[in-house]
């Protein structure tokens, strides 16, 4: 029997804004009922339009905000943040790395400190080997020995986004988020970081929740795919389902809408621009 | 004329462990109507480079060029008061990492509303007018309301939209992008890229794009700068570029892409063995 590591059961959140004084406030319905399983060493994409809840449900997932409604199971345990908090081992558990790398980096604490810090928190090993740990996961998200005394602020959004990669990594979750992870690294180094999350998956049996609106990342990384729309799961099957037969027409009109990077394509343009 | 000229550009930065060269001597230029891509590794000076024609960077940033002008007015030495007045209205620019560029204090509406109280001379309700009108293009549902809400009430896309909103209140005459789709799925991407393009041809406005997806590189660039450890390693005009790489680095990134993977590994630039002396030589 294989190991169920995530799954939801009709997760759903909402949001009140507004509401002033004359204003009514205004309920937005993020996520309607989300259910997943996902197994041990397995990935799961998510992609669906921009606001349609993906980032809400991640939150959910990560047990950072609790549902409105609906029920979390990581490792088979009911989860229930507003009700019971969390034990630290829950919490090393599950880590993500967040949409914006930036607000998650605390402006003052060098990049070393950033990636020795969970380890203080979470394991006694001595100083020297703390440091070797953090040196050498910098080294593998293709940063270099340099920037190991630098402040956030001294970074590129790529560099940034990796070092967020490796601090959740530090932790060695059994259950890891990824909310965009690679959206802003060239294919080189997007190819180093996702050839590094392959070979932890094959070596630890990570498990990742990987949300991303680049398809042909997906269609390398994921064994199941998610597609959201409006809140909605609208389909939800392998990689092998979805991408050959897609079900839901917004998943048709998301394949249809990749831009082509072949010559033909660019040729074509080109001449409708000069006509 | 061109609209932007830079020649021989060079950043860098003061750290504790010494001078960092960030930006090694890029030259590029933009004409009017002109999408001039920029792509490469990540920290090889692409930002930060444009934010050095922003005047932008930080103190600990020493930026010389040979020349750097906008519309042949040189910008290097130009007075605070009169760069004021350029940036943000006839150059303007969506910054990379839209959720960290907006000002959590303050409602998205009342930001798009302070540029355009800046730098033109609408009234409140036109503004307000034209807040919506900017959000609605960008896509972005229920504008009316939407002008209340904090950037922490908006996903990560819609607040990248918001800033492209912000960065085209002003009909601007160079717009930098500098990854400015990251957060978007396709669908919305091709609605932005749709309305940058559509604005470009009608307004006549050139346009710097930095991004890493060679789609979108090819489906909008005119020509193309691809840079490497803060230096031009090859330029091309974008048919020839994906046609006739001629630049190692070049070759190595289009085969990095993921539908070019064999087994299941990923090529990476890694595998190819590198130099990196920009290719200066006549295309074939
Ligand atoms: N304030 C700073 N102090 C020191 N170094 C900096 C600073 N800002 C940027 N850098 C360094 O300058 C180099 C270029 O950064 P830049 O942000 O231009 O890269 P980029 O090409 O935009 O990369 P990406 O694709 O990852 O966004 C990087 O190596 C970065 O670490
Ligand atoms: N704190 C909040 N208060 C009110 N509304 C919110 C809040 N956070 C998110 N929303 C709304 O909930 C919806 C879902 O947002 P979410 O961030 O989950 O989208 P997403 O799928 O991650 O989008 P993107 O791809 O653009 O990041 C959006 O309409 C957003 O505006
Ligand atoms: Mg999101
Ligand atoms: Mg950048």
């Amino acid at each position: 029997m294989s190991e169920i590591v995530l799954e939801t059961r009709n997760l759903v959140r909402d949001y009140v804004i507004g509401g002033g004084l004359f204003r009514p406030s205004r309920v937005i319905h993020a996520v309607k009922g989300v259910s997943l399983k996902l197994e041990k060493g397995k990935t799961l994409a998510i992609v669906g339009e921009s606001g349609c809840g993906k980032s809400t449900l991640a939150r959910m997932i990560t047990m950072i905000d609790a549902p409105t409604a609906g029920e979390l199971l990581i490792d088979g345990e009911q989860i229930d943040i507003a009700r019971k908090t969390l034990t630290p081992e829950q919490r090393r558990k599950v880590q993500i790395v967040f949409q914006n790398p930036y607000g998650s980096l605390n402006p003052r604490q060098k990049i070393g400190d950033v990636l020795m810090e969970p380890l203080i928190i979470n394991s006694d090993l001595p100083a020297a080997e703390r440091r070797d740990r953090a040196f050498s996961m910098l080294l593998k998200v293709g940063l270099r020995p340099e920037h190991f005394n630098r402040y956030p602020h001294m970074f590129s959004g790529g560099q940034r986004q990796r070092i967020a990669i490796a601090r959740a990594l530090m932790l060695n979750p059994r259950l890891l988020v990824l909310d965009e992870p690679v959206s802003a690294l060239d294919l080189s180094v997007q190819a180093q970081v996702l050839n590094l999350l392959a070979d932890l998956q094959d070596e630890f049996g990570l498990t990742y929740v990987f949300i991303s609106h680049d398809l042909s990342v997906v269609r390398y990384i994921a064994d199941e795919v998610m597609v959201m729309y409006f809140g909605e799961a609208v389909e939800y099957g392998t990689r092998e389902e979805v991408f050959s037969n897609p079900q839901h027409e917004y998943t048709r009109t998301l394949f249809a809408a990749t831009p082509r990077a072949d010559v033909e394509s660019i040729r074509r343009r080109l001449a409708r621009k000069a006509a | 004329m061109a609209l932007l000229e830079i020649e021989n550009l060079t950043v860098e930065f003061e750290t504790a462990a010494g001078t960092l060269r960030a930006v090694d001597g890029i030259s590029l230029c933009v004409e009017e109507g002109e999408v001039l891509a920029i792509v490469g590794e990540s920290g090889s000076g692409k930002s930060v480079s444009m934010l050095a024609v922003m005047g932008l960077l930080p103190w600990t940033a020493t930026v010389k060029a040979d020349r750097m002008a906008f519309q042949g007015r040189d910008m290097l030495n130009l007075e605070p008061a009169e760069r004021r007045k350029i940036i943000g209205k006839d150059i303007s620019m969506i910054f990379q990492e839209p959720i960290a560029s907006l000002n959590p204090c303050f409602t998205v509406g009342f930001q798009i509303q302070e540029t355009l109280r800046q730098h033109t001379d609408l009234d409140r309700a036109a503004r307000r007018r034209r807040a919506i009108e900017l959000l609605e293009a960008v896509g972005i549902p229920d504008p009316q309301e939407r002008l209340g809400s904090f950037p922490h009430q908006m996903s990560g896309g819609q607040c990248q939209r918001v800033m492209i909103a912000i960065a085209l209140a002003c009909d601007p005459k160079l717009l930098i992008a500098d990854e400015p789709t990251t957060a978007l799925d396709v669908t919305i991407q091709k609605q932005i890229l749709d309305l940058l393009m559509d604005l470009q041809a009608r307004t006549g406005m050139g346009m710097i794009l930095i991004t890493h997806d060679m789609g979108v590189v090819a489906e909008t660039a005119d020509r193309v700068v691809v840079q490497y450890k803060g230096r031009k390693m090859e330029e091309a005009d974008v048919l020839s570029l994906f046609e006739r790489p001629q630049h190692p680095y070049t070759k190595a990134l289009l085969a990095a892409l993921p539908e070019n993977a064999v087994g299941d590994r990923l090529p990476t630039v890694a595998d190819f063995s590198l130099d990196d002396t920009p290719y200066t030589g006549a295309r074939p």
